[in-house]
């Protein structure tokens, strides 16, 4: 193990950047998980999904970002059609459907992964692009690009949406509907209506969120498994519902990932994600800023 | 593309029909099935698809001629997706279910190593497919490989000999932490404390690791005077971007050595430039003389575009026909399906193969090691064609077949033409 | 009493059909099934009786196997010490995920039991007297009379496994203890109000649960005569457990071994004809399937049709 400020400060700065990928990509579930209570286990899978739909999109020629944006609107439509589904099968049902419910976005993860199996093969995609394979040299450090354009849209994405939540009214309804259901009916707003706007608002981001994972680096079907783990540590690290608490928590992640990474060496990175989930859950399972 | 035995019986059929073969009659016994397991997707995809188009080049040919004892070959493959934990139920069905009569391994140590209990307690001959050290432990006497490396010195010493010449006095070791890597590893490190080199830096990673940039880091860090990586497809892409991307340090005097995947076409051809001044190891480059093996591969550049994979199968298509006709020589030799015969027949004989002749030591690796070192230089990107020539590859050792010296420190030969 | 005769008549099957002539290659699938039935049994305890789903079948099924392994390499334990050793580490480290995670809501649970799998995982991939990543060849020993191969001998002891199993899972289900957790299934705070331990209950199916498990999971090193993280971990067995109940019926003993029977088989089949991948969609469409329209599985659906004929 070496170990030198140069290399702990490097660790840090691709900590940061990595943080803040952390929260862009786990922000779709703190609108779905956390303020909605639906429990999208599916959510990395359909972000995967979003990574290849942004692999194919690019081979036109595209560049991964745009094609990510472009992919936003029908993700936008897929997620309230899962939404729908799933409000008709099983939260109209009550209780009784908390299990099935699970069970049903278990089987849907499932099948997202074997279908682009199927679909493209077990092999590593990646996306093709000026910055990605470049660095900025500052000095002796050098910074990605891949990595720097991953921070920027996921800062972008989650001023976005924090802004969208706090100062609109349809933003508002929604987190008016986590937090009093019945006080929302009771104003002649229709909340079904409101969490499926919210569900495909969530499920939206996450084809940026994919387009930006294929960014940072090559893309796998299986790959949904290690991030169910990093994205419900930073919800759940975050606290449910608190949107700058998903930023705090992804940095937390990231950093405790890259100095992980380089005290420890590659094979404990993995589990760096699930064990602090696990200290969370054990220790104070409201999370940083939860309500 | 994954295989039934459907598949491979319709696609035998219709090869046995464009070849003429209905006039032919076959013997009654019915056909030799050879069955082995390929990984045809996964990181070692794009090395198998090629592999398996010369093995059905040979069967083709094979039946041509007469087939085996008079009978005609019969050929199924299953593909492993490079995954070690499909491989013995792979091979537990081609026998109990399919019942071939001979097997050949699936490319690669990985996926083989989970077979070779399996083998050694049912004492069938199996024919080893680019696999390194495999049989160090179980040390099945029916084993027989077709890479031309024998042990770990046979494939650093080249990369550890020219590294002292240029006068590197310290290494640093990054493996993958799997068979292949591991095996080859080991025997790196004991060359290192033989040539009194100092040990800078000796890291394993996961395999399933994609982000490099942490471990680059690290390496430079710790400023060693040559690198010696030991990885697979997947994640050799992933350190040769990694470097690229980050840098090694300027005193690194040679980068490579024990990198899978650098010897395939689509690997080749998708990193282009970003290959120039690693050293690393081959079986094969243009301009080294094999009996036969230039004719073999005009046969093989058809069958690949029509199966439209690596078109150059410079890398494993000659060692995977060289199985077939090792395999060839041992039934007609011992006239008969007899495991035991035909493993004392490969034992005792010389092979003649489109690779050179082929004598197999006590381990059932070969007697005379013949792998290559060469460094990568004037590579220009999106471009197949530049390897058919020599000089793209410089073979800087074995001397017998040496066409250069090494460009040193690694940075300046990242630009040399 | 007609539970037990059944019982033995199953038992006397299996080990009538390890001793004929039967081609090997059956009872190499009929060990999956079988070792299914065992886990979909296991799971069935938390997850249908009790309502508290657990992704971490893997783990808990791996850490047996790692059990058995380590067993065996250091002390050339028989089989059935093997199994009896990953029954109890399993059962621990259920009883542990449980202490940590079982007074948290149920998709909380859930997903601690998803972090538990990586977290093992990553523990056998860093140790390396097990293999490490690289993974280890192992050879069996020789096989005991009267059975001719080993692996005839295997699925005779996974039989056994799955009568047990079953037996355990029919007396949970039959006994307080089973009251307690359909109390806790139907709604957990009115079972605490009635004096119901809701805790003690839950931790008790949780370790069984695991037990059950890992027992399962010793027999699988010897079998494949190779052991590695990645596919002992692999997230299908999650999935098969929980599908199987699903997909056969949580609220009794039988549905369980109707699930893992008919999709086990149907695994196997397309496992040997068609591809892997699509064995491994066939589940999760399934899953999905009955989950959505047939919640109470084809136990369900059997007792439906039973009525609508009456």
């Amino acid at each position: 193990m070496i170990f030198s400020f140069d290399l702990l400060f490097e660790a840090l700065i691709f900590g940061v950047l990595l943080g803040c990928f952390y929260a862009a990509v786990s922000i779709g579930l703190s609108v779905s998980f956390g303020l909605l209570d639906v429990p999208n286990v599916a959510h990395p899978a359909v972000m995967i999904l979003g990574s290849y739909a942004t692999y194919v999109v690019a081979s036109y020629g595209i560049d991964p970002i745009v094609a990510g944006v472009i992919l936003m609107p029908a993700f936008f439509v897929l997620g309230i059609l899962i939404y729908r589904f799933y409000y008709e099968a099983f939260e109209k049902r009550g209780t009784e459907a908390g299990v099935r419910g699970l069970a049903f976005f278990f089987g849907l993860a499932f099948i997202i992964e074997v279908g682009l199996i199927l679909a493209f093969g077990v092999d590593q995609r990646m996306a093709q692009a000026a910055y990605i394979g470049s660095s900025l040299e500052l000095g002796e450090y050098r910074i990605p690009y891949r990595m720097l354009v991953a921070f920027g849209v996921a800062l972008v994405l989650t001023f976005a949406l924090t802004v969208y939540l706090s100062k609109t009214f349809t933003g508002r309804a929604i987190k008016a509907v986590a937090q009093d259901e019945p006080a929302l009916r009771l104003m002649g707003a229709n909340p079904v209506r409101i969490k499926q706007w919210a569900f495909g608002i969530a499920t939206g981001v996450s084809a940026l969120a994919g387009a930006m994972l294929i960014i940072v680096g090559p893309v796998e079907p299986a790959l949904d498994r290690l991030y169910i783990g990093r994205t419900f540590c930073v919800v759940v690290l975050a606290g449910l519902g608190s949107m700058t608490g998903t930023l705090a928590a992804g940095l937390i992640l990231g950093i405790a990932e890259s100095i992980v990474l380089m005290m420890l060496g590659a094979s404990w990175a993995p589990a760096v994600a699930f064990g602090l989930l696990l200290i969370v859950l054990g220790i104070r399972p409201q999370g940083l800023f939860g309500r | 593309m994954k295989l039934s035995r459907r598949d491979v019986l319709k696609a035998g059929a219709a090869l046995a029909v464009s070849a003429g073969i209905p006039g032919r009659a076959f013997a009654q016994q019915g056909p030799v099935k050879v069955g082995m397991s390929m990984p045809q997707t996964g990181t070692l995809g794009a090395g198998g698809q090629a592999a398996l188009v010369a093995l059905r080049l040979w069967v083709d040919e094979v039946n041509q001629k007469g087939g085996l004892l008079g009978r005609k070959v019969e050929f199924i493959a299953y593909d492993d997706q490079s995954n070690p934990a499909n491989t013995p139920g792979i091979y537990t069905k081609l026998l109990d279910v399919d019942k071939v009569d001979l097997l050949i391994a699936p490319y690669g140590t990985v996926p083989t190593a989970p077979v070779m209990p399996l083998v050694k307690q049912r004492g069938l001959l199996l024919m080893g497919n680019f696999s390194f050290q495999v049989n160090a432990k179980v040390q099945h006497d029916m084993w027989f490989n077709n890479s031309p490396w024998n042990d770990a010195a046979s494939w650093s010493d080249g990369f550890m000999k020219n590294g002292q010449k240029l006068g590197a006095k310290s290494i640093a070791f990054l493996a993958a932490d799997q068979e292949f890597a591991q095996n080859l590893a080991n025997g790196a490190r004991a060359l290192a404390k033989k040539a009194g080199m100092k040990v800078s830096y000796d890291q394993n990673y996961p395999p399933a690791t994609t982000d490099f940039s942490s471990l680059i880091r690290s390496i430079r860090a710790a400023r060693p005077d040559m690198v010696f990586v030991m990885s697979y497809p997947n994640d050799s892409v992933a350190i040769v971007r990694a470097v690229n991307e980050i840098g090694v340090g300027s005193g690194v005097k040679m980068f490579g050595g024990g990198m899978v995947g650098l010897q395939f076409t689509p690997i080749m051809s998708s990193l282009g430039s970003l290959l120039n001044g690693i050293v690393n190891y081959n079986s094969y480059v243009p301009g080294m003389k094999y009996p036969g093996i230039e004719d073999f591969l005009q046969r093989y550049a058809k069958k690949a575009a029509e199966a439209k994979v690596d078109p150059l199968g410079f890398y494993l298509p000659p060692f995977n026909y060289a199985i077939g006709q090792m395999l060839e020589q041992a039934v007609n030799g011992t006239k008969s399906l007899d495991q035991k015969k035909m493993a004392e027949y490969l034992r005792k004989n010389e092979m003649k193969t489109i690779v050179g002749p082929i004598r197999y030591d006590k381990s059932g690796e070969w007697a005379n090691p013949r792998v290559v070192q060469a460094q990568f230089r004037g590579v220009v990107d999106k471009d197949i064609e530049q390897f058919r020539k020599p000089g793209k590859q410089v073979v800087i050792y074995p001397d017998a077949y040496k066409t250069g010296d090494v460009i040193a420190p690694f940075e300046k030969a990242r630009k040399a033409r | 009493m007609t539970y037990w005769i059944g019982a033995l008549v199953v038992l006397a099957a299996a080990l009538g059909a390890a001793l004929s002539g039967m081609n090997e290659y059956f009872f190499y699938a009929a060990f999956v099934v079988l070792q299914f039935v065992v886990l979909a049994t296991a799971w069935n305890i938390l997850g249908g009786y009790a309502g508290y789903v657990n992704f971490g079948t893997a783990a808990f099924f791996a850490i047996g196997a790692y059990t058995a392994v380590v067993l065996f390499k250091w002390l050339g334990a028989p089989l059935a010490v093997q199994i009896v050793a990953a029954a109890l580490v399993s059962g621990l480290l259920g009883f542990g995920v449980g202490m940590l995670t079982l007074r948290l809501r149920g998709i909380f649970f859930a997903i601690a039991t998803v972090a538990v799998i990586f977290i093992m995982e990553t523990m056998m991939v860093n140790w390396r007297y097990v293999g490490g990543a690289t993974g280890l060849q192992l050879l069996r020993p020789d096989v005991i009379a009267p059975f001719d191969s080993y692996t005839r001998m295997l699925f005779a002891v996974m039989a056994l496994l799955a009568v047990i199993a079953v037996s355990v899972a029919r007396y949970v289900q039959t006994s307080w203890i089973g009251r307690g957790l359909r109390a806790i299934r139907d709604s957990e705070e009115a079972a605490e109000c009635s004096g119901v331990p809701t805790l003690k209950l839950k931790l008790f199916a949780c370790t069984v649960s695991g037990a059950l498990m890992g027992a399962a999971g010793a027999p699988m090193p010897m079998y494949l005569s190779f052991i590695e993280p990645a596919s002992s971990f692999n997230l299908s067995y999650s999935v098969s457990a929980l599908a199987m109940p699903m997909i056969g019926g949580t609220a009794h003993w039988l549905g369980p071994i109707i699930g893992a029977l008919l999709l086990g088989s149907i695994q196997q089949i397309v496992t040997v004809t068609i591809s892997n991948e699509i064995n491994v969609l066939v589940v999760g469409v399934l899953l999905v399937l009955f989950v959505v329209l047939a919640p109470d599985g084809v136990i369900g659906l059997f007792k439906r049709w039973t009525r609508y004929f009456k």
